[in-house]
């Protein structure tokens, strides 16, 4: 289990839960985290669950693979340190994350 | 106190609405009544992961049941809606109660169009897969009849399984309602690298026992199952004498002719700028973009702006990612080669502006298409067939 912290659109900082073997995505929808469209449930195929990850992060998640890179590409708000959180699954070492949601996934 | 906004159908447009109403501020009590015994889920899995074991059922709900529950919110699940009694502004349970409602919405989604082969299965529910997944042992053998992305989705987890796969489709073409020529020759190829046998032009004449008949042709299956389309759940709204389409007839806002009573999701007939006409789409994306839509219109807000439709199926290692509405194109520019590998797309066009894409295994061209759609881009023709264009720079 790790606890990660969104900071959502807004500006208001929520800490939640989830479960190993769960994508981040799955958690965030979950809690309502605002600002997670999530729109293809986890597929990959939609780019509606971007977050943007710490500098002191974004080494320590799994890599992307080409699909999630060519999707990311392609989204409006999309930063370096974006990554889509259905493709990150949960585990001990994500213990503390922060991410934070973008304005719009659109 | 005001009576509650009640919404029919627990489906994932269902639960989208809520989510929407919440964010959008909505203050009054809400209650869902959905005949299935679940959660609102996501269907897709169904003919994917979930039906080859490997997404655990609790990974198929959209929300947990608290997020249902909450102060002022009801869920009645297990139990059918009857009947719509809208002078009385209420609804009739199957188990005999009454629900009156400030606001009522509909979304019932569709169900299988059944065929009259007793004993077939189809493919729609949790408990279908229930049915459909133990009988598919290694050594057994399945007749999908149906070749649109449901059936040609089982059949795809169904071989891996190590059953053995017939699909007979009626039209001379795979998906055809759906893509164009080129891409269901594509999947044909696909299937049959696969070991899945197709049989196009194949029209199923009965069921005998384990054996199903055709014109010039029988096989033998140990199950059988039905992917020929789906037909919307509108008789509710029809008896309530709402008007009626090809699915029930809803505004731009999501609102039907009683100014009471919305309907979202896979239920409904709108007006697609696109296409210039109304039409019903059957997609997740559809039902999440109604939702929201029609909850902001149900909050007095904005709403938000209406998005090019799209859709996907994952086949094998093979991921579709289709955008817009090819109905009416003129001219269709494959790029990438579509007869050997697997990696190719077809962009539709009308009067030189793209309407449509079909990106197999390639996400850039689906991602810029989107957005190229929803500008309205004419585009060179010769550029999206030129695959040293890069999509990003095809703006003209
Ligand atoms: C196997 C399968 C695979 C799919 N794959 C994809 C895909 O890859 N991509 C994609 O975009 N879409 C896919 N779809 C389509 C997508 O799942 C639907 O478009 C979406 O579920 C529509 O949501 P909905 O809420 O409108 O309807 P539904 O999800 O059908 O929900 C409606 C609910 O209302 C209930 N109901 C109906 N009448 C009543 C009543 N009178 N009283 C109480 N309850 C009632 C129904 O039982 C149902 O539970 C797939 C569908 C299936 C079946
Ligand atoms: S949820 Fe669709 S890409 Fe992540």
């Amino acid at each position: 289990m790790a606890k990660i912290v969104f900071e959502e659109p807004d500006g208001t900082e929520r800490a939640i839960d989830i479960a190993n073997g769960q994508s981040i995505m799955e958690g965030a929808v979950r809690n309502g985290i605002v600002g997670i469209d999530a729109d293809c449930g986890g597929a990959c195929s939609c780019a509606t669950c971007m977050v943007y990850v710490p500098e002191e992060w974004l080494g320590r998640l799994p890599a992307k693979d080409s699909t999630e890179q060519s999707m990311l590409e392609f989204c409006p708000h999309v930063q370096a340190n974006s990554r889509l959180s259905c493709q990150i699954q949960v585990s001990d070492a994500l213990d503390g994350l922060r991410l934070k949601v973008p304005q719009s996934q659109q | 106190m005001a009576d509650p906004l009640v919404i029919i159908g627990a489906g994932q447009a269902a639960s989208q609405l809520m989510a929407s109403l919440a964010q959008d501020g909505f203050a009054g009590e809400v209650c869902l009544v959905g005949d299935e015994p679940h959660l609102p889920y996501q269907r897709p899995p169904l003919s994917k992961k979930f039906l080859a074991g490997e997404l655990a059922l609790d990974r198929l709900y959209v929300k947990p049941a608290a997020f249902y529950e909450k102060a002022g919110s009801h869920l009645l699940l297990g139990r059918r809606a009857e009947r719509i009694d809208r002078s009385g502004r209420s609804v009739l349970l199957a188990d005999g109660s009454r629900l009156t409602y400030s606001t009522l919405v509909l979304a019932t989604g569709s169900r299988p169009r059944e065929l009259p082969l007793p004993g077939a299965f189809y493919l729609r529910n949790i408990a279908d897969v229930d049915a459909i997944r133990p009988r598919l042992a290694p050594g057994k053998s399945l007749v999908v009849i149906g070749g649109g992305y449901i059936g040609l989705e089982l059949a795809a987890v169904a071989v891996k399984l190590g059953v053995g796969v017939t699909v007979l489709e009626q039209a001379p073409r795979l998906m055809a309602r759906g893509v164009g020529p080129v891409v269901s020759q594509f999947y044909a190829r696909l299937h049959g690298e696969e070991g899945v046998v197709i049989h196009t032009g194949s029209v199923v004449c009965g069921l005998a026992g384990k054996r199903v008949v055709c014109e010039h042709a029988q096989y033998d299956a140990d199950i059988v199952v039905v992917g020929a389309g789906a037909v919307p759940n509108v008789e509710l709204a029809r008896e309530a004498g709402l008007a009626v389409e090809d699915g029930i007839v809803v505004d731009a806002e999501c609102r039907t002719d009683d100014a009471s009573i919305y309907a979202i999701g896979d239920c409904t007939s709108q007006h697609h700028d696109l296409v210039g006409r109304r039409l019903r789409l059957e997609s997740v994306h559809n039902a999440l973009e109604q939702a929201r839509i029609a909850a902001a219109a149900i909050c007095g807000r904005k709403p938000p702006a209406v998005q090019v439709p799209w859709f996907w199926t994952d086949q094998f290692d093979v991921k579709m990612q289709m955008a817009g509405l090819s109905a009416g194109h003129d001219q269709a520019v494959v790029r990438g080669n579509p007869d050997t590998g697997r990696s190719f797309a077809v962009f539709y066009l009308r009067e030189g502006t793209l309407i449509a894409v079909d990106a197999v295994n390639r996400a850039p061209e689906f991602m810029m298409s989107k957005q190229l759609i929803a500008e309205r881009a004419k585009i060179d023709p010769a550029r999206l067939g030129d695959e040293g264009v890069a999509m990003k720079d095809m703006r003209n």
